[in-house]
């Protein structure tokens, strides 16, 4: 019994041990933290069903404990045949009747939660998002506004901001745990759900639904500033002329080499419906390179020298010209001063 | 064939004897090593993607090769592995409990078993052709459509050919439960394995053919240019994952209700005392397997059906929890007020209690749709299926493999290696998957080849990793155990725990292979249970000493499968190559043939003789 009760315990203690070390997550990654609507709603929920669910389990431990201390078979008594008890109507009632009961206290604020967050009746008086998922990147078009981002979506807090969800490949899943709880990103049909955060910062996102080798890699943020940041920076989107030209030789000749080297096939610089690629209209002001490399030239110029060992399987991989490492860094430098707006992810946490 | 003559032999006359073999307990034999031999495939797997995930941005595999282990893990360890070993236990016990001397349709449940087989090796062909699918084991259409090479072509034809098996195998025990039961042994008087397994039965009969379909309308698309799953073309994927899970959801009953009948059993004998609660344990199970066909899109909640349909899905998938409830307390109070022994079987059944209780519990947690937005996809749910399905599903194989061992083999498995097989398991579970309750909730999705530096997920991870060298220990100890066992183990008498049901009722251990030399007579619920302590100590014959009607062996089953095997690998490559067509068309010549041949030559099987009854007696 002791070494039985030993395990237990020292099981116990390593995994409350684990949790206290890890804490609940990277902030503004973990569901556990939730710093929006969508991420509050599932969280009352988990917090209700688990503090229901572990009285249950409590009261199945409590019973099994006592049943393996009171009725281990005795020495001397080897030949004892207990009573063979047939059943007993009352107490299988009651353990029938009492889960009936707990099932109706966590399904009704279920059913609540589920309609309230479906609605999207009010969508038109909110900003509307096209969310694309490829592999593997996420693209947003703003739609009235005339302007695109790509793995960064840019939102106000304190609103509701809905977004239209489709593939163009595979289905992806578009999850921002610390914000909402998530949403299939189907290839047949619009899947619409909203984003309200609560407080600034630079939310983590992530495909959650296997869509390919690099499924792990297809990382994206979801950057919440404040309103006026928010106007400000769509302003500046706007206002963004994609003919201008870079201040410095260097940057220049990178714009050109990009152009002829059929970067531009692919990634838009300035407006553009179709987007084969991201749109790199803000690249300077990108949190992470293709979701997942700091955005450092270094690693730029490695990602355009050779993405396949970045991210297995992408899309861009041979599908242009190889470059000489000089070309590749003026092309870099020419995509870290892509910085139409001041509006950046430093700025959603001030 | 003499009875003798079935005592030594050759390796080459036991080898032929398997292959055909008709008899339940042999094909019980083949599925315990086929599915070992899957299980263990299944666990090296696992172990690859637990070291890929020791540490962040680890690169001990490829992105594309670890997208083959999580598939091919799961895809073995459900369908190659946990299916085919509980087939195997059904086949062992069920028609001993039942008091038959064999299954119904003896040649069907040969030709399933080589089905199965034949299926499983075909899947596992593709590791070395090219590349194993890597589609996840649920294959969802528009990235199975799209993937590269010919793996999820092998998963196509491998899980078709193996789940015809497995069709088979659930049609043969219901027509084995409702026509064979000894005289007196009343549908309210079947142990609730054979209970369990009538109800499995059920589930695979109608679960199965909607995976069948699945497949049949993937293979189209993937090889005669259909496009059910294609949307360019029209198509739709949502349909697959519907016809995915409205097979999916029955199929974890499937693994897991027999594994209740066989705890439910195992409390009972061990307590020494009757099930609480008999007739509701029976229609808990039924419940269960009802409402199991209800609750299939709560694994869509996040595919955008809708808040009605997410509502009632979520509110069916709690409801089970009240059956479930139902049979953990009646379990518990079939131990209440008895006399418990704890040996390996039982100590797998305690275990079972407390595991499969949290993952019930996280069950319910997952059926509130809102929060489930959170769970899905993620390490949440990777620790509560392998809650309920190693923890009951898998905890149960262990707990029915020390429990019957004696019946199928006439040894006992070793206590101190079932011990320390049992604790390092347990301790190395817990170690692995609870921790994936947080991972999950901190942002870890599933199937994720790496996790990223710097998002708090590291502990967590090495945790885990640990956890799955702890379970692999115990799971080489345990085959050390049945080594050991076969070479040095102690003999068995026929009822060495002091049995209540008929498979303890035997003469031998192992049981003669035509069972029972006359049926017994059943007088109610646990007969021999009855019998010895109301009786005379053993069952009573519900019949006079006769002659003993038997089947003959057949090897068309192994032929047959061998065909579709064949044909298979026609399937697969007549795109590439015509002369693929060969082996298609070949290959189910080969397989219609020997259903022609089946067809068409009567066998009437062959008698035991009473004189040969009563002089092996002597
Ligand atoms: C065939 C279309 C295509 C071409 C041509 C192409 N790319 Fe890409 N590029 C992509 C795609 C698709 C991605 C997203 C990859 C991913 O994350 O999976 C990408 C990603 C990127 C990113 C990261 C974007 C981000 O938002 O983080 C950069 C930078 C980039 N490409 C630069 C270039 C440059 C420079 C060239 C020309 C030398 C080029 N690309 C040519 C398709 C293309
Ligand atoms: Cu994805």
């Amino acid at each position: 019994m002791k070494g039985w009760m030993g395990k237990f315990k020292a099981l116990f203690l390593l995994s409350s041990l684990a949790l206290f070390l890890t804490g609940c997550g990277k902030e503004n990654l973990t569901a556990l933290v939730p710093k929006g609507y969508g991420a509050k709603s599932s969280m009352d929920l988990i917090i209700l069903t688990t503090v229901i669910m572990s009285f249950v389990l409590l009261a199945v431990m409590i019973f099994f404990v006592i049943v393996l201390v009171r009725f281990r078979k005795k020495k001397g008594q080897e030949d004892y045949i207990p009573k063979q008890v047939e059943g007993n109507q009352t107490l299988e009632t009651i353990w029938t009747i009492i889960p009936i009961i707990l099932v109706i206290i966590m399904g009704v604020p279920t059913v609540i939660a589920t309609f309230d967050l479906a609605d999207a009746s009010k969508a038109d008086e909110h900003i509307n998002v096209d969310v694309t998922g490829n592999q593997y990147w996420w693209h947003f078009d703003y739609g009235e506004d005339e302007f695109q981002t790509s793995q960064d979506l840019y939102i106000p807090t304190g609103e509701k901001v809905y977004l239209h969800l489709k593939s163009s490949d595979v289905i992806h899943s578009f999850w921002v745990p610390s914000l909402s709880g998530k949403l299939d990103v189907n290839p047949e049909n619009e899947n619409t759900m909203f984003l309200e955060a609560h407080e600034e910062g630079v939310y983590w996102g992530k495909c959650a639904e296997l869509c390919g080798p690099s499924h792990s890699l297809m990382d994206f943020k979801v950057i919440a500033v404040s309103p006026d940041d928010y106007e400000q920076w769509a302003k500046d989107m706007n206002d963004f002329d994609p003919e201008a030209k870079p201040k410095d030789t260097v940057a220049q000749e990178g714009q050109e080499l990009f152009e002829e080297k059929s970067c531009m096939g692919c990634h838009a610089v300035g407006s553009s419906p179709v987007a084969t690629g991201p749109n790199l209209t803000d690249f300077g002001n990108r949190t992470k390179i293709a979701g997942i490399l700091e955005p450092t030239k270094e690693n730029l110029v490695d990602w355009i020298q050779d993405p396949e060992k970045i991210k297995p399987g992408n899309e861009m991989t041979g599908k242009y010209p190889s470059l000489s490492d000089d070309e590749a860094d003026k092309i870099a430098e020419y995509l870290l001063q892509l910085k139409p707006t001041d509006v950046a992810p430093e700025s959603a946490s001030k | 064939m003499s009875v003798a003559a079935t005592q030594k032999k050759g390796f080459g006359a036991m080898l032929w004897d398997y292959l055909t073999t008709v008899d339940h307990k042999k094909i019980a034999h083949l599925y315990l090593a086929g599915g070992g031999f899957f299980f263990i495939l299944g666990g090296l797997e696992a172990l690859v993607i637990r070291i890929q995930l020791i540490k962040p941005e680890n690169d001990f595999v490829s992105a594309g090769l670890y997208n083959e282990m999580i598939t091919m893990h799961g895809t073995t360890m459900i369908f190659l592995a946990a299916m085919p070993i509980l087939l195997g236990l059904m086949n062992a016990a069920m028609p001993l409990q039942i008091g038959a001397r064999d299954v119904a349709f003896p040649f069907l449940n040969s030709l399933g078993f080589w089905l199965f087989m034949f299926g499983g090796l075909l899947l596992n062909c593709s590791w070395f052709l090219g590349g194993a699918p890597d589609g996840g084991w649920t294959s969802y259409a528009s990235f199975a459509l799209t993937s590269p090479g010919h793996g999820i072509d092998f998963y196509v034809l491998g899980l078709q050919i193996a789940g015809a098996g497995t069709l088979m195998g659930g049609i043969n025990f219901l027509v084995t439960i409702v026509n064979m039961r000894a005289p007196g042994m009343t549908y309210m008087r079947m142990p609730l394995f054979s209970w369990a397994t009538f109800i499995t039965s059920v589930l695979i009969l109608f679960a199965f053919p909607a995976l069948t379909v699945a497949l049949f309308l993937l293979m189209f698309d993937r090889m005669f240019g259909s496009a059910f799953f294609d949307v360019a073309l029209g198509g739709n994927t949502v349909i697959w994952q519907h016809l995915f899970w409205i097979f999916g959801h029955p199929e974890v009953y499937i693994l897991i209700l027999p594994l209740f009948g066989l705890f439910s059993d195992v409390f009972a004998t061990f307590s020494k005392k009757r099930l609480f609660g008999y007739t509701a344990m029976v229609f808990a199970t039924m419940l269960i397997a009802f409402l199991g066909f209800m609750v299939w899109a709560h694994h869509m909640f996040t595919v955008g059906l809708g808040p009605v349909a997410n509502s009632i899905f979520a509110i069916a998938t709690m409801a089970i929890a009240v059956p479930t409830g139902i049979k953990i307390f009646n379990w518990l109070a079939t131990m209440w007020g008895g006399s418990i022994t704890i040996n390996s079987a039982m100590l797998w059944s305690l275990g079972f209690i407390p595991t499969f209780t949290i993952g019930g519990m996280t069950g319910v947690m997952l059926g509130s749709a809102v929060a489930d937005y959170q769970y899905h996809d993620t390490y949440f749910v990777v620790a509560h299926f392998h809650y309920v399905i190693v923890g009951g599903t898998i905890f149960g194989i262990f707990a029915g493999l020390h429990y019957w061992w004696p019946m199928m083999f006439g040894r006992i498995l070793n206590e101190t290696m079932g011990k320390i097989t049992f604790w390092f398991f347990l301790v190395g579970f817990h170690l692995t998957f609870f921790i994936q309750h947080f991972l999950g909730l901190m942002g870890m999705p599933r199937r994720y080849w790496v996790f990223l530096e710097d998002q708090g997920l590291d502990l967590g991870n090495l945790i885990s990793t640990i956890g799955a060298f702890l379970m692999a220990i115990a799971v080489i100890v345990f085959f050390i155990n049945i080594i050991y066992t076969a070479a040095k183990g102690e003999k068995s008498s026929p009822d060495p725990w002091d049995g209540r049901t008929l498979e303890w009722a035997v003469e031998t251990s192992p049981p003669p292979f035509y069972n029972f030399k006359q049926l017994p007579l059943i007088r109610g619920l646990d007969p021999l249970w009855i019998e010895k302590t109301e009786g005379k100590g053993k069952m009573t014959p519900a019949e006079p000493l006769g002659d003993i009607h038997m089947p003959n062996g057949s090897i068309l089953p192994f032929i047959m499968s061998i065909g579709f095997f064949i044909a298979g690998f026609g399937f697969i490559y007549h795109g590439d190559h015509a002369i693929w067509y060969l082996a298609l068309y070949g290959g189910m010549a080969l397989a219609l043939g020997c259903m022609a041949v089946r067809s068409l030559k009567d066998d009437h099987g062959f008698h035991i003789k009473k004189e040969e009854l009563e002089r092996e007696a002597d």
